[in-house]
């Protein structure tokens, strides 16, 4: 989905934040957080591109409220999905821990998907052999799926040359919606800056995994 | 969840949460504390800065490194969640790598633990991919124009990890030492390692 998640070369954003050596979580409930969503995809029976998809759908004003909100409100998309939670639950529950005496609503019925998984992980062997080579021009689709995907806006419709072949792997763009993990090659495809931003980009190359159906032959 | 609905605050919204999925039987206080611990004691850039140690003290180490990373690392003891493949670049006076998440937060947690703020803002993820130098500048790091940089966006599975150059004046530290060098921010190279 052409979503708020997808920033790769927007502009407006400002100065990048000072490096510092902070540790993971500022405060106590950024680390339950993290434990909840590190632990999302089992509870609600999915899967980690079910999580990237859900955090991908949190609206834009709480997707740029700080990186925890998003997660946790990922999580609980997910949970949603699932039947596991409601929202009018959670914030019946949000009510009460503010010592507001509300009704809190039933819990839903839960209905988990139910996706074969090929084994642990997600590095996988594809049975064809892979399309393209070390060397091959390639063309980045110009897509727009509704769903989840992991081909950002900024390569679209450009072209880049194969630089590596990665490992095997479950095509995040079907696992996420439950659809399979229809494995796929995927590959290192290196970019020019000045494809992507034009004659006067800095010098630079980019380098970005892109599965193969993302792909198009260059001749 | 609906757009329309009114913003909760993001701490009360995990307390509500977590107290939801506790009274359902679906988390507890022992795994959530677990998770917590491991990631703020043992899982850590603390890790990556001995991967880095290992491969400038040890050259066999360091062909294996850059050949296969994620065996590498193993050797080490380092594998886990979100380091199935780990793939090391590595920097040199002329080639310079830094390694971002544009559409989320993918980072190599065996070696370098939970990624930092900045690499997490969208500052960071929408500029790097397109001004890398400038990016660059803005954290105190001024490269000079004839070094080539090489942007990795982390888009599949593959995790990427940046092996800094050693720095000048070293030659005699212990590896022990060698590691207390090196940083995050070295290993995902937005960064020198600095000579003590």
């Amino acid at each position: 989905m052409d979503g708020i998640h997808d920033v790769g070369g927007m502009q407006g954003f400002g100065h990048v934040q000072e490096l510092t050596s902070a540790p993971p979580f500022g405060e106590p409930w950024e680390g339950k957080a993290f434990a909840i969503g590190a632990l999302a995809a089992r509870i609600a029976g999915t899967n980690l591109h079910a999580f990237r998809h859900a955090i991908e759908r949190v609206p834009p004003r709480e997707y740029l409220r700080g990186y925890w909100n998003r997660w946790t409100i990922g999580a609980q998309i997910m949970m949603e999905d699932s039947g596991i939670v409601t929202d009018q639950e959670v914030r019946a529950r949000a009510a009460r821990l503010s010592g507001r005496d509300v009704a809190e609503p039933p819990p839903p019925a839960p209905h988990k998907p139910q996706m074969p998984s090929g084994g642990p992980g997600n590095l996988r062997s594809v049975e064809s052999p892979p399309a393209f080579a070390v060397g091959d021009r390639v063309l980045a689709g110009d897509l727009h799926p509704a769903g989840h995907t992991r081909l950002p806006r900024y390569v679209r419709g450009r072209i880049g040359i194969v630089a590596a072949l990665q490992p095997g792997a479950v095509f995040p763009d079907t696992a996420a919606h439950f659809l399979g993990e229809n494995p796929q090659h995927c590959y290192a495809v290196e970019f020019d800056s000045r494809e992507l931003w034009g004659p006067d980009a800095e010098p630079f190359r980019l380098f970005i995994d892109l599965f193969e159906p993302y792909l198009e032959p260059v001749t | 969840m609906t757009s329309a609905a009114e913003l909760l605050d993001p701490a009360l919204r995990v307390e509500a949460l977590a107290s939801l999925l506790t009274e359902r039987g679906l988390i507890d206080e022992t795994t959530i504390d677990t998770f917590i611990k491991t990631y703020e004691q043992s899982v850590g850039p603390m890790n990556g800065a001995k991967v880095v140690a290992r491969a400038w003290t040890d050259a066999e180490y360091r062909i294996r490194l850059l050949a296969e990373g994620t065996p590498a690392i193993a050797e080490l003891g380092f594998k886990g969640p979100q380091g199935e493949h780990i793939v090391v670049l590595e920097n040199t006076p002329t080639v310079h790598n830094v390694v971002v998440c544009t559409l989320c937060s993918c980072y190599p947690w065996p070696v370098l633990g939970l990624p930092p703020s900045w690499y997490k803002d969208p500052a960071y993820r929408s500029r790097v991919v397109r001004e890398p130098r400038q990016v660059l500048r803005e954290f105190g790091l001024d490269l000079d124009d004839h070094v080539e940089i090489r942007v990795h966006d982390s888009s599949s599975e593959v995790r990427y990890m940046v092996l800094p150059e050693r720095p000048a004046g070293t030659e005699n530290l212990s590896e022990e030492d060698l590691a207390a060098l090196v940083t995050r921010d070295a290993m995902v190279g937005v960064a020198k390692v600095a000579a003590p």
